[in-house]
């Protein structure tokens, strides 16, 4: 069992993620200018079941411009979730997948749009079983 | 060769948004995990995710570790004239593979 | 597993109510995974199974489809599954029976228990059935096996000493640390589980409910363990074939 492993080695176990690793890349990625919540949606069950395979869409609504989406687990083991570009061909702006979770967190995406805007919206979910990425 | 499942209409009018649905079978093995001698499972996911049109971009994807199992990925494409829909990915080993939907556009 | 152990403290009276499939007990994200054959990754193997269904590699050179035709012709075989063969005097599972046909009449060296090739066949001629109703007959020279395999599922074992009627029948809708205890029905199989990240068999889901009251897992193919998915097949009467399901 990974769960027991995981006790045995708990010294060794990988640090989590932390709300600042992830401001740190969010600034990485927008620079100066500070992602405003809306605009961009995030879907995903507030309550998680299973976190080793969690639906998640992201997009914006009925918008162009739009460059990229990114999208950022606070409390996994690694914070960086996907990065997606939308090329000229693209239909809406908006992409479904799905995501491992390692425990009850907050999950970020931005929006970068054309223009240089940046746009934010998160969601604070309830994992009751961990994915086993540790 | 990764076993992969794609769905998308092979005919549309010109203009129409089509849905592209991938599911791609990989471990995505995050590289977190250990094995029952506690030795940390090499990582090896695919990263990189590309779709054109004929050579114009439609949507490319870098993935991490927290992708699932078995990737699944759904996005849309413009229908603006026939042609050849191509989907690449590339894991962490260098793998890569190519898949090729051939879509009439009226 | 530790939160198994809380069900120490849950004292339920066994009843039988009438089956109900896992999928209504498990999340709306995780039924409409099923419900959607193209975001399905159960279809992955399905896919993989259209392929050994038509594979003339083998010793004797005859693929499944030059013997059965299109696989359509197995719509409703693996809702009678497991079935009593009356040649061997026992009853065999839907993944036997394909073992039997790739070893006797593909000349064949089995393919190995929870392969993926195994897996994608029978998920493949299980999906041919699906919404059909499950239809077990344990009557006449079978019913000696569903008594035994009735026998088992009421047996306490393990460190935890509980039986699966236990769980199954008498705590089945209550939660268990989030999740709600199924009735442990079959119908689904082989299904994807995201516990496992992959598509699995009904034997494997047993010995996890195996290995979560701490009890020796039955060995591969063992008549006891024939007859306890011999049991569960009559006790999933009427549900509907739901191969390849998605479990949490
Ligand atoms: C050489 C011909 C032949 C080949 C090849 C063959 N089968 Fe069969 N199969 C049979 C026959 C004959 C039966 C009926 C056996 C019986 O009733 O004892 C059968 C029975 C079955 C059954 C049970 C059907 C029922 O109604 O209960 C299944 C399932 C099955 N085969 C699947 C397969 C698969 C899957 C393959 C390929 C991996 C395969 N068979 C290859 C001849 C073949
Ligand atoms: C301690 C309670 C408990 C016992 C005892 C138990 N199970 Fe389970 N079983 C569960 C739970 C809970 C699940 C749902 C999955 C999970 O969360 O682990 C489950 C799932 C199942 C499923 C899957 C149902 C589906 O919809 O796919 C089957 C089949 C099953 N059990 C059979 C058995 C059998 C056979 C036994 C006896 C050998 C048994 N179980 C013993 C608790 C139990």
């Amino acid at each position: 069992m990974i769960g027991a492993s995981g006790l045995l080695l708990a010294g060794l176990a990988p640090a989590r993620a932390t709300e600042d690793q992830v401001a740190v890349l969010i600034e990485k990625l927008v620079g100066a200018a500070k992602p405003t919540p809306g605009r961009v949606k995030l879907d995903l069950p507030l309550l998680v079941e299973n976190g080793n395979a969690v639906a998640m869409t992201v997009g914006v609504d009925g918008e162009d411009g739009v460059r990229s989406l990114h999208v950022f687990a606070e409390r996994n083991p690694l914070p960086n979730v996907a990065n997606f570009t939308f090329g000229p061909r693209s239909g809406h702006p908006r992409v479904s997948t799905r995501i491992r979770l390692a425990t009850s967190q907050t999950v970020i995406a931005i929006a970068v749009m054309t223009d240089g805007s940046c746009w934010s919206d998160s969601v604070d979910l309830l994992v009751t079983l961990a994915a086993c990425i540790e | 060769m990764s076993r992969v499942l794609i769905n998308v209409p092979k005919s549309c009018k010109k203009g129409d948004i089509l849905d592209v649905k991938v599911l791609i079978s990989h471990p995505m093995e995050s590289g977190q995990r250990r094995d029952e001698q506690g030795q940390i499972i090499p990582r090896k996911i695919i990263n990189k995710f590309t779709c054109a049109w004929d050579g114009e971009e439609v949507f490319s994807a870098d993935l991490f570790p927290a992708i699932a199992a078995n990737p699944f990925l759904s996005f849309s494409a413009l229908a603006v004239a026939s042609g050849t829909l191509s989907m690449t990915w590339v894991d962490d080993d260098g793998h890569t593979q190519t898949e090729l939907v051939a879509i009439t556009v009226v | 597993m530790m939160r198994w152990v809380a069900l120490f403290l849950c004292l339920a009276a066994q009843t039988q109510a009438a089956p109900h499939s896992g999928y209504a007990d498990a999340s709306a994200p995780v039924r409409a995974m099923q419900d959607d054959d193209t975001a399905n990754p159960g279809f992955l193997w399905v896919q993989q199974g259209e392929g050994i269904w038509s594979d003339a590699g083998v010793p004797t050179g005859h693929s499944c489809a030059s013997c059965h035709g299109a696989a359509t012709g197995m719509r409703g075989v693996s809702a009678r599954y497991p079935e009593y063969d009356a040649k061997l005097g026992h009853p065999l599972t839907l993944e036997q029976r394909i073992e039997q046909c790739h070893t006797e009449r593909q000349g064949a060296a089995p393919f190995a228990h929870e392969s993926d090739e195994l897996l994608a066949i029978t998920a493949f001629v299980g999906v041919q059935s699906r919404g059909m109703g499950v239809t077990v007959d344990a009557s006449g020279p079978a019913a000696p096996f569903f008594d035994r395999g009735k026998e088992l599922f009421t047996t306490r074992m393990g460190l935890l000493n509980l039986s699966c009627a236990e769980c199954h029948d008498g705590l089945a809708g209550h939660h268990l640390a989030g999740a709600t205890i199924p009735q442990g029905q079959p119908n689904g199989y082989p299904l994807y589980r995201l516990e496992w990240q992959a598509l699995g068999s009904l034997v494997r889901r047993i010995r996890n409910c195996l290995t979560g009251v701490r009890a020796e897992p039955f060995t591969d193919d063992s008549t006891d363990l024939v007859a306890l998915q011999f049991y569960l097949g009559a006790r999933a009467d009427g549900l509907k074939v739901e191969t390849p399901a998605v479990r949490p």
